[in-house]
């Protein structure tokens, strides 16, 4: 536990600097893509509204625990960084989950921003807005953990940030569009992507009654798929440090 | 190499048995076999590319040797390398992965990941940046720094929480005389007052020369030759290198010109011969006394270093460090 805070503490310390403006960026586009769909979206269409607001919310998540953290491990893995880590003795599963808790963290305040102004903006309830507290850990752990096998797997650091980049335009578009409006192919991409139950659970909690069930099975989705994928992470970790 | 049968018993700190790796399709370690004593402060001295940081990768467990055993401090780590991180301290050529941390938080953190509690860390923290001369720039990120204070605080890291045995690849690359005299009075405070034993990979004769008590010579990923800097000098001893710095173009057609234009290594307008005292004081007496020396511009006879040794026993390579 000692190792897991020291890492966390460094690794956010390591964010202050170096990832707050990439996170007013995140912010920024999330609430710009809000914006421009409220001149789209009818007034009437509540769960359209609903599903561009939750969509927006996820997307700060992906921004940072998908996007920047495929960059950081690529980066790492790219230099020869992982030796540092490597050569100390604590485990790759533990550097993996300090690192994406802390990126992880790093997307509440723009997640929660962009919640508030998303409501406010779409005239959607807050009474639920404890909901994200749920969805924040489980979504930040599954993308996260993404992100980090992204960067380990990826051959090139360059990759890695393309495989970034894709990943989360995927989450952006499969994330805002109402699913009736997708066609049917992508429709199912949509149910095998894990931020589709983040974003899913999220959007549930403007409905006037919260569908508790609906909701533990969206944010049960996301937990397995963080189990998963972290796991998978420390599995490529290990890989890449002793090629 | 083995322990000469003279010496003391002492606790071998690495044992290193027929180690072999390739690096692509480059045999980069080569059967290669060592022994460390506890306390000693070994060198890898080679050029670039001699294979001194994949042998050195091997010793701390982040790379697979495809065949040979690594023990350290009597404890077979081939197999358990996560074993030898609970006995040593690396510091890669680089340390990229504390770059954005801010110096003390970076040497803290290192040492809380080796097991320190936090107050611990801290104060050895305080200890070794003022030990290093880094306490005034303590708060800014690593990426804020000089080469050489980034490098010192990298030194830093790697010496929190007193591992009994340190690995260090060329901690003293990008560094000024004074930080690099720095870090050899830590490492040999920590040998004399801790017993510490240093793996010190260097490319560098002046550092070899001065700061091992022994070494070994690698070239493409052998090892040539092992012993003490002094006994590996007595094998060339009887030789002294010449050097000479020409004006302008040198007059090949000298006979004693051509004859040393023969037994030269030539950059340019410079060139380096290493010959036996006698002919070196005979080509150079006839030089200085002929009419080559409008032409010269400057020479110098020194004695052998550890790069003639290198160069004497098939090193091929020129680009080791003098200074």
């Amino acid at each position: 536990m000692s190792a897991f805070l020291a890492l966390y503490a460094g690794q956010v310390s390591r964010a202050r600097a170096a990832r707050g403006p990439l996170l007013f960026v995140a912010t920024l586009q999330s609430v710009g893509i809000m914006l421009l769909l409220r001149g789209v979206v009818d007034e009437g269409s509540r769960t359209t509204s609903q599903q561009v607001v939750a969509g927006s919310t996820v997307l700060v998540v992906a921004f940072v625990a998908l996007n920047l953290l495929a960059q950081r491990f690529g980066m790492l893995r790219g230099t020869g960084a992982l030796d540092y880590y490597a050569t100390l003795p604590v485990s790759g599963a533990l550097v993996v989950l300090a690192t994406s808790a802390s990126y992880a963290t790093f997307t509440v305040p723009g997640a929660v921003l962009t919640a508030v102004v998303g409501a406010l903006l779409y005239g959607l309830p807050l009474g639920h807005l404890w909901v994200l507290l749920l969805v924040l850990p489980l979504a930040g752990a599954s993308l996260a953990g993404l992100g980090a096998c992204l960067g380990l797997l990826a051959p090139r650091p360059e990759l890695a940030t393309v495989a970034g980049q894709l990943g989360m335009s995927g989450i952006l578009f499969l994330g805002i569009i109402p699913e009736p409006r997708l066609p049917a192919v992508l429709q199912v991409v949509r149910a095998a992507v894990p931020s589709t139950y983040a974003t899913d659970a999220f959007a549930s909690s403007f409905a006037r009654r919260l569908d508790a069930g609906a909701l533990l099975i969206d944010l049960g989705v996301c937990l397995v798929v963080a189990l998963l994928a972290l796991s998978l992470a420390s599995v490529a970790f290990r890989r890449a440090v002793r090629a | 190499m083995t322990v000469m049968a003279a010496a003391p018993v002492r606790t071998v700190a690495v044992s290193l048995e027929g180690l072999r790796r390739h690096r692509g399709d480059v045999l980069a370690t080569d059967d290669v076999s060592l022994e460390v004593l506890a306390g000693e402060v070994f060198g890898l001295l080679g050029p670039n590319g001699a294979g001194k940081t994949t042998l050195v990768r091997q010793l701390v467990g982040v790379l697979r040797p495809e065949a040979g055993r690594v023990a350290l401090l009597g404890q077979d780590v081939t197999a358990d390398p996560r074993a030898a991180s609970r006995l040593l301290a690396y510091l890669a050529q680089d340390e990229p992965a504390l770059n954005e941390l801010p110096v003390g938080l970076a040497v803290e953190t290192t040492g809380r990941l080796r097991g320190l509690s936090r107050r611990d860390a801290r104060a050895q923290t305080a200890h070794l940046l003022d030990e290093l001369g880094l306490a005034d720039v303590r708060e800014r990120p690593l990426t804020k720094l000089s080469g050489g204070q980034r490098r010192l605080a990298q030194v830093a890291a790697a010496l929190i929480a007193d591992r009994p045995l340190l690995v260090l690849d060329e901690p003293t690359t990008g560094l000024d005389a004074l930080a690099r005299r720095a870090v050899w009075e830590v490492l040999r405070r920590r040998r004399t007052e801790a017993g510490v034993t240093v793996v010190l990979v260097t490319h560098n004769v002046l550092e070899a020369e001065q700061v091992l008590d022994r070494v070994a010579v690698l070239d493409r990923g052998r090892v040539i030759a092992c012993d003490t800097p002094g006994r590996l000098k007595a094998l060339v001893s009887h030789d002294v290198r010449l050097d000479l710095v020409w004006r302008d173009e040198p007059p090949v057609g000298e006979p004693a010109v051509a004859a040393l234009l023969a037994r030269s290594e030539v950059d340019g307008r410079r060139w380096s011969a290493r010959l036996p005292a006698a002919d070196a004081r005979e080509a150079l007496g006839r030089l200085t006394a002929g009419p080559a020396l409008a032409a010269l511009d400057d020479f110098t006879l020194a004695t052998p270093t550890l790069e003639d040794v290198y160069l004497s026993l098939g090193g091929r390579a020129h680009d080791l460090e003098r200074s």
